[in-house]
């Protein structure tokens, strides 16, 4: 009669082990983006299914469903992140591969870098301010245009909330791969390398990771303007600040 | 792979180290880039093995991402109490420095008489 009891306490350790290992959510973070992967295929490389949403609906899902503290996962998944700072070092390569046509599109590169980047950050604090966004919601909203461990850093030194920094990032780089192609074909600008500049500035290496799909100029110009963004927001934010 | 991966690293470290104590504002990996640019330009070329880094990296860069995102859960309360100003002030912004951004860079282009790069078709 005691089976089904100790059934339940051997799976009752299995449990205990895999949330004290950071295989099994790393593993998930995995599978979760591999699923929307795969779903974004499927709809014929639609932007509007976008990986990184479904992989973090999905896990949020899971995580809920299974009673896991983010803190849980993240001991998992910070393998993951921390392959952030590795990644943004080696945009130098796409950087010196089109070394030649970025020092011919220098001028236009900066010119577009410097109104994007103000725009971003101006913009985005005006209208939540003008929709009555609380004053660490604005300080957090602020940096939303730069990449994730870059803007997490602006918001600290602003007092601003970085961890809620960090999900406005990502739903920022979400919006952005999504509209992309339709908003710049509605305003008819063909230049991949102002397509691809665009989506980086405003929406880093998530609307860098859209552009390098459809094309690999557009990419390495995203990539390039996700660098320089990086380093503007967090010159630019500081001084913007006392505004707020 | 292993030089490649070292590489990478140590360009970071540097990056951070530098910034730190030197209190630039700059940001550390952003510095780590420009470190192996002039790395890169020293070389004269990219070494095969940095060559297949990247090309596993970049092309799933958006993966990086996911762990942060999930952390939208520790913030239901907020987006609940403020939905309105953050997913608003979020998309018109967005959109906004897009346009902004693509229409001077094209603008510029035009002005100096540049050529286009690629166009699409």
């Amino acid at each position: 009669m005691s089976a089904p009891v100790e059934a339940a306490d051997h799976l009752d350790l299995l449990w205990v082990y895999l949330q004290q290992e950071p295989l099994l959510w790393l593993t998930a973070t995995l599978a979760a983006y591999a699923i929307g992967h795969a779903l974004h295929r499927a709809a014929g490389g639609s932007p509007l299914v976008n990986s990184v949403a479904v992989a973090i609906a999905l896990l949020v899902a899971v995580l809920v469903v299974t009673g896991t503290s983010y803190a849980t996962y993240f001991d998992g998944a910070q393998f993951v992140h921390f392959l952030l700072g590795p990644a943004t070092v080696l945009l130098a390569v796409p950087l010196y591969r089109n070394f030649n046509r970025v020092r011919r599109l220098l001028v236009p590169m900066l010119a577009a870098l410097l109104a994007g980047s103000v725009t971003a950050v101006v913009s985005a604090v005006a209208v939540a301010a003008a929709l009555g966004g609380s004053r660490e919601t604005l300080l957090s909203l602020a940096p939303k245009s730069a990449t994730t461990p870059i803007a997490m850093g602006i918001a600290e030194g602003i007092g601003g909330l970085a961890s809620l920094t960090a999900t406005l990032v990502i739903i920022t780089g979400i919006i952005g791969a999504m509209i992309v192609t339709p908003l710049l074909n509605a305003l008819k600008v063909t230049d991949w390398a102002a397509r691809g500049f665009a989506v980086g500035v405003a929406s880093h290496g998530i609307g860098a990771a859209r552009a390098f799909q459809v094309n690999q100029l557009a990419g390495t110009f995203a990539g390039i303007a996700m660098a320089l963004n990086a380093l503007l927001t967090a010159l630019l934010v500081p001084l913007l600040v006392g505004w707020i | 792979m292993v030089h490649a991966i070292l590489a990478l690293l140590v360009c970071q470290l540097l990056g951070e180290v530098i910034v730190r104590a030197a209190g630039v504002p700059i940001p550390g990996p952003v510095l780590g880039t420009l470190l192996m640019l002039a790395a890169l330009a020293a070389l004269r070329e990219v070494p095969d093995e940095l060559n297949a880094v990247a090309g596993v990296l970049l092309s799933h860069l958006s993966l990086l991402f996911v762990p942060a995102g999930v952390g939208v859960m520790l913030h239901v309360a907020r987006i609940k109490a403020e939905w309105l100003p953050l997913l608003v002030g979020l998309f018109v912004s967005t959109a906004l420095t897009i346009a902004v951004t693509a229409l001077v860079f094209f603008w510029v282009m035009r002005r100096m008489g540049l050529q286009e790069t690629e166009q699409q078709p």
